[in-house]
């Protein structure tokens, strides 16, 4: 069974928007900057109760980055969320230059990620941002399960890091199932589910679905490990060898492109040092469409019934 | 336009220290073997001015936290602000021959992380500095400090949109402690400015999005002073000066011939082009 309950559907957002909040009131250098949408990404908590340290730049990325290099130049840590499509895309050259290259203490904010975002359509679903931010030098790349891990992980990102951190987030509320009591260890792992048939490495919003295929698993039969991977980068390969050492199956699971995110970054670590039979849930190759998020994730094959079924597919072979 | 200088400066000293800086760019580029020297020439007179005269700085202390700070936006043109630096006492003038060299603090373009005292920013993809110059100005701002932001761009560099995404936010976030400084030379890789995409009218163009403008020959000290005493006296806009200049200045074979962006001298020119620098100034 389940070993989490869900306390109740909450957007990660609005995770961040806690999480951004009480940093500002706890370090009085850090700062945030507005691209137009700022209730949108969370950050409309901090704006009104520290409104001399947020500061409005309009629908500009690239300068909104760039004014964030400027910003932590100067000792600020200055937050910056949009759309991760923006956030990761619009502005690669202001991330890769201004503030990779020169490793600065920046927190980048990619809000409305995955094909969960629903309505929207393609444009404004992330499913690229993972891959964008991994790649890139200094860059620490999280993706937090649920809106309680998202407030730890900002907090973690202002507190413990000295470089630039991209933290992903979703629109929609969805299950919230952590407890801060769990804290955040950037670069750890955590297992969410124990079993050694075959493991699940899911991050963001599919966390939630690994566990329920895991159930699902379980009454087959099958004792499934869960992995919450909520830090891409660096990613924990102590626990990836040795889930591929003691149960010898791996799939892994994302709201992402399965070119370049999480089941590449699991696929590296197992091929150079514990090769195993591998399965990618997430999207393939494709951009994502309007629709209502839950059907969203089913047409495109981001759910529990998906993960469950690919587990089984790798343990038949 | 008639600008006349004001007292608290020596062109005398200004002009000497431009020629030694010009020696410089020419032959550590030479020696480095790539780079480019024609933007580097022809920025030599502002960098002189800047260092030399107008900005509030400690070479010895390069991080006083009171300084006034520059950001070089046109990374490639990173020769005239090494030997500037090293001219003001950043560093030893013999590093400059390790310029582009492996394990050099002196990258091709700045890089901080190679530990050369006095940059404030690793940069080399165009577009990019004026943003980072208005976070700088914000926080000044913030904190209630006095000190100036300075940035320098190329005039081809303008036609990056993200420099009017940052020009558009300086004026609405009223940064009168900021300066970008444009060198006008009119010349880019594929050729002249306005062949390639048109600027002009440039200062009408700034003078829209909020700016405080001013236009001025950028190898006069004169006329370079009384802009950066200008620039310092606006206040709630941020200035921008458009400095007329030469590509190549100093060396008269080469001035203005566009080609020599991206090129550097061999030795042989190396010790023509010095000749001719000196004797243009005697």
């Amino acid at each position: 069974m389940n070993p989490f309950k869900n306390k109740g559907n909450k957007p990660t957002k609005a995770g961040f928007g806690e999480g951004l909040l009480e940093a500002g009131h706890r370090f009085h250098n850090v700062v945030c900057i507005g691209a137009d949408i700022t209730a949108s990404v969370g950050c409309d908590f901090f704006a009104s109760a520290c409104p001399e340290r947020f500061f409005s730049m309009g629908i500009a990325e690239q300068n909104c980055i760039g004014v964030a290099a400027g910003l932590a130049l100067e000792g600020k840590i200055p937050v910056f969320s949009t759309y991760g499509v923006f956030a990761a895309l619009r502005a690669a050259d202001q991330i890769r230059v201004s503030i990779c290259y020169n490793n600065l203490h920046i927190i980048i904010g990619g809000a409305h990620a995955g094909v969960s975002v629903g309505p929207d359509g393609a444009t404004h679903q992330a499913l690229e941002d993972l891959a964008m931010m991994r790649v890139l030098p200094n860059m620490t790349v999280l993706s937090p399960c649920d809106a309680t891990q998202t407030k730890l992980a900002i907090l973690a990102a202002i507190e413990q890091c000295k470089g630039p951190v991209y933290i992903r987030f979703g629109r929609e509320a969805m299950p919230d199932f952590t407890s801060e009591e769990m804290g955040f260890d950037i670069g750890k792992s955590q297992e969410f589910h124990s079993g050694n048939d075959i493991t699940i490495v899911a991050t963001g919003h599919m966390v939630w679905e690994a566990l329920e295929a895991a159930c699902t698993l379980e009454a087959k039969g099958i004792a499934a490990r869960v992995i919450n991977m909520h830090t891409i980068k660096p990613i924990d390969n102590e626990a990836i060898i040795r889930a591929a050492r003691e149960t010898g199956f791996i799939v892994a699971a994302e709201e992402h492109q399965i070119l370049g995110g999480l089941g590449s970054a699991v696929a590296e670590v197992v091929v150079k040092k514990h090769p195993v039979p591998m399965a990618f849930i997430g999207m393939k190759d494709r951009f994502g469409e309007s629709g209502a998020p839950l059907e969203l994730m089913k047409k495109f094959g981001m759910t529990s019934s998906a993960i469950s079924n690919a587990c089984l597919q790798l343990l038949k072979k | 336009m008639n600008m006349s200088p004001p007292q608290t400066y020596d062109p005398n000293r200004l002009r000497s220290i431009s020629v030694d800086i010009r020696k410089s760019v020419i032959s550590s580029l030479a020696v480095a073997g790539s780079g480019h020297l024609g933007g580097s020439l022809g920025l030599a007179d502002i960098f002189t001015t800047l260092y030399f005269s107008v900005l509030n700085h400690d070479p010895h202390n390069p991080r006083w936290e009171d300084r006034d700070r520059l950001i070089l936006s046109i990374g490639h043109v990173a020769p005239v602000l090494y030997a500037t630096l090293a001219h003001a006492g950043y560093f030893p003038v013999e590093e400059l021959n390790t310029l582009r060299k492996m394990g050099s603090r002196l990258q091709g373009h700045p890089g901080r992380d190679h530990g050369l005292p006095g940059l404030e920013l690793s940069a080399g993809s165009l577009g990019q500095g004026l943003s980072v110059a208005v976070g700088m100005a914000l926080a000044a701002k913030m904190d209630h400090k006095s000190h100036n932001i300075y940035c320098i761009h190329g005039d081809g560099e303008l036609q990056e949109g993200s420099i009017w995404e940052a020009a558009m936010s300086a004026a609405h976030h009223k940064l009168d402690n900021l300066t970008a400084i444009i060198d006008r030379n009119g010349l880019q890789i594929d050729g002249k400015t306005e062949d390639v995409m048109q600027l002009e009218p440039l200062d009408e163009k700034w003078r829209s999005f909020g700016w405080h403008v001013i236009s001025c020959n950028g190898h006069d000290f004169g006329e370079l002073m009384a802009a950066f005493d200008q620039s310092r006296s606006v206040v709630t806009k941020p200035t921008v000066i458009i400095a007329s200049t030469i590509m190549g200045k100093g060396v008269p074979s080469i001035e203005g011939d566009h080609r020599w962006h991206g090129k550097v001298p061999s030795r042989e020119q190396e010790d023509l082009f010095i000749k001719e620098l000196l004797n243009k100034c005697e």
